[in-house]
């Protein structure tokens, strides 16, 4: 009986359990609740996950209103799998929050910031389970609205003017969403993803339901941070606290990349987007720029988060390239990278979050030498810069090799070079932090007060760069997954 | 269909390009969030005309009546009316945290703060 109410439990978990860190007032024990309560929707997630190989999409409704009147939860491969890539990185991202939290935000604030924390997966995890377009334009403001909160906890005072520009880029990004759902309402009279799906082809020639999708694709890629809607992004990053943009940056950019997905190739379909709007151009000339462009950038980077940052835009530009193919296999290559860039960014930020705790600072000239006095920590960091630039035998490669497989099955070189100039400038800003970390001879004024990390930052970190090694031997599971996920949404029944 | 007939239309459009122009072009914190207000109200009153049905009255049944407005518009407004205030307290109350740490709301001055350090 409680399989079939898996669905909702999966949003209220996170809602019901966040009011409680408020009450409880204590940092330790919001953090217990906060633990036990994305630990549960992990559960529920991989409960899904099987159900969905079991028996395939699974539909639920709210309150027991039939679709398309009331709300529809409807869960399928695709974001049964961004479910489980978010609710099991909050939960690894929550063991090693426990610890770095307590050093960077106030004692008397950590109970506020597991409850935003709460708020903001409760978001996420909506977005992508709701098959109702407005009731995702709700969630989506959810998980902004809390995520420009968990910013601004940020030591540094630019973490609230980061906030603040997050803030307003964020709330004009929404707006237009809100504006393409109600023009599409406005030519169909629903709200019903898949029956929106249904209707729209009687008014596709409307200048209406064009108008709709440039304002949801505008909008979206602001929250996705497609280039060049970008620039809320590395201060953003830079400035959160570490776990904060560890949970961000492996969490929040790839629910609106999954949000792109749903729009283009479920509501409005890939014979309208790609077809007869040039979509597919402008995306795949915008994933190239995000490329080349903020790869070069992160070069120049003196502050390795915000570096990464920017190492964040160049890959959901990987994702947005192969996107923009529109093909099963493009696709693919996209859902895994979006999967492996996760274990990656995860993995990095919480490899920094490390450094940060012992160094107190991520400025590049802090970590002269750190490799020999945090051997753990910079060797977690050098395996998630291998992953990042895409080395045999680790996640990044797969996904980059399948994106140029497919690549190069269109006829579409050009994507090789700019894969292979994105891979070198990678190799150019890790080596950066490598350079600096084994070649360079500490600063003696500190030399003995710097230590290895604490296990209990260490395990969630090697937890996520072990699954980075882990992934790009056992490629069953991953690849597997996202195949099925890329056929379901160009349409080939499972 | 004449251009005054969808006056609600140039209305809407009016208010969210002067919304969205308060945004772009002020450096004062507190009119970034006033004109992104307005830039919300203007999409309110875009899904609020988009209820009203020609001839029809509001959505009460009753007998001898076939036509009714559509009322779902307006409740979707309502929740989104909810996530405007929401997001205009929120960006006031960041606005005060930025004032107590900077001491201004002047954009260009706290950027000439930041680039001193």
């Amino acid at each position: 009986m409680i399989l079939s109410q898996l669905p909702a439990l999966q949003v209220t978990l996170p809602l019901i359990a966040a009011p409680l860190c408020l009450l409880v007032r204590s940092g330790r024990a919001a953090w217990g609740i906060a633990l036990f309560a994305s630990a549960a929707s992990f559960a529920v997630a991989v409960l899904l996950l099987s159900r969905v190989l079991d028996q395939g999409t699974l539909s639920y409704e709210f309150g027991g209103w039939a679709a398309p009147w009331g709300i529809e939860y409807r869960v399928d491969i695709v974001n049964v799998f961004v479910l489980f890539v978010v609710t099991a990185i909050t939960t690894v991202v929550l063991f090693f929050a426990n610890d770095s939290v307590r050093k960077e935000v106030d004692a008397s604030r950590q109970s506020l910031f597991y409850t935003v924390w709460l708020l903001c997966l409760t978001g996420l995890v909506g977005l992508v389970m709701t098959g109702d377009a407005f009731n995702l334009f709700v969630f989506l403001e959810i998980s902004s609205l809390s995520s420009y909160v968990l910013i601004a906890f940020g030591k540094d005072r630019r973490a609230l003017t980061a906030s603040y520009q997050y803030l307003v880029m964020g709330t004009i990004g929404a707006t237009f969403v809100l504006i393409g759902v109600g023009l599409l309402y406005m030519m169909t009279g629903t709200l019903n993803m898949a029956d929106l799906a249904d209707r729209l082809p009687a008014v596709m020639a409307t200048r209406t339901v064009r108008a709709a999708l440039a304002f949801l694709v505008v909008g979206i890629s602001l929250k996705l941070a497609l280039f060049p809607l970008h620039l809320w992004l590395p201060n953003a990053y830079a400035f959160a606290p570490s776990a904060v943009t560890a949970f961000l940056a492996a969490t929040a950019t790839k629910v609106a990349f999954y949000v792109l997905l749903r729009f283009l190739f479920t509501v409005f379909g890939v014979t309208f987007a790609f077809e007869a709007m040039p979509l597919g151009i402008i995306l795949a000339v915008l994933g190239a720029a995000a490329i080349l462009s903020t790869s070069a950038v992160a070069i120049f980077q003196d502050d390795i988060k915000r570096m990464l940052a920017y190492s964040s835009v160049a890959q959901i530009g990987y994702m947005v390239l192969g996107l923009s193919m529109a093909s099963v296999a493009g696709l693919t290559a996209s859902i895994l990278h979006l999967f492996n860039h996760a274990l990656m960014k995860g993995g990095l930020f919480l490899a920094l979050g490390c450094m940060a705790y012992r160094l107190g600072s991520v400025r590049l000239g802090a970590l002269a030498g750190a490799g020999y006095r945090m051997p753990w920590t910079m060797g977690a960091f050098l395996v998630g810069g291998l992953s990042l630039i895409g080395i045999p035998l680790t996640a990044g490669f797969l996904s980059k090799w399948y994106l140029v497989q497919a690549a190069l099955g269109q006829g579409w070189w050009p994507v090789l070079v700019v894969v292979i100039v994105g891979s070198l400038l990678a190799v150019v800003y890790v080596w950066r932090v490598v350079e600096m970390a084994y070649l360079r001879r500490p600063n003696d004024s500190d030399a003995s007060a710097v230590r290895e990390a604490p296990l209990s930052l260490l395990l969630p970190t090697w937890f996520l760069i072990g699954a980075n090694l882990y992934f790009g031997i056992h490629t069953r599971l991953s690849v597997g997954i996202a195949g099925k996920a890329a056929a379901v949404l160009m349409g080939q029944s499972q | 269909m004449n251009v005054f007939g969808l006056y609600n239309y140039w209305i809407v459009i009016f208010l969210m390009m002067t919304g969205f122009y308060v945004v772009i072009s002020s450096g004062n914190l507190v009119k970034k969030i006033v004109g992104l207000s307005l830039f919300q109200a203007s999409v309110f009153i875009l899904y609020i005309s988009l209820g009203k049905i020609t001839g029809g009255t509001v959505p009460i049944l009753r007998e001898g009546i076939t036509l009714y407005s559509n009322p779902l518009p307006h409740v979707l407004i309502l929740t989104a009316i909810v996530v405007g205030v929401s997001t205009t307290a929120l960006g006031l109350a960041l606005v005060v945290r930025i004032k107590e740490a900077y001491d201004t709301v002047e954009e260009d001055e706290i950027h000439q703060q930041d680039e001193s350090l």
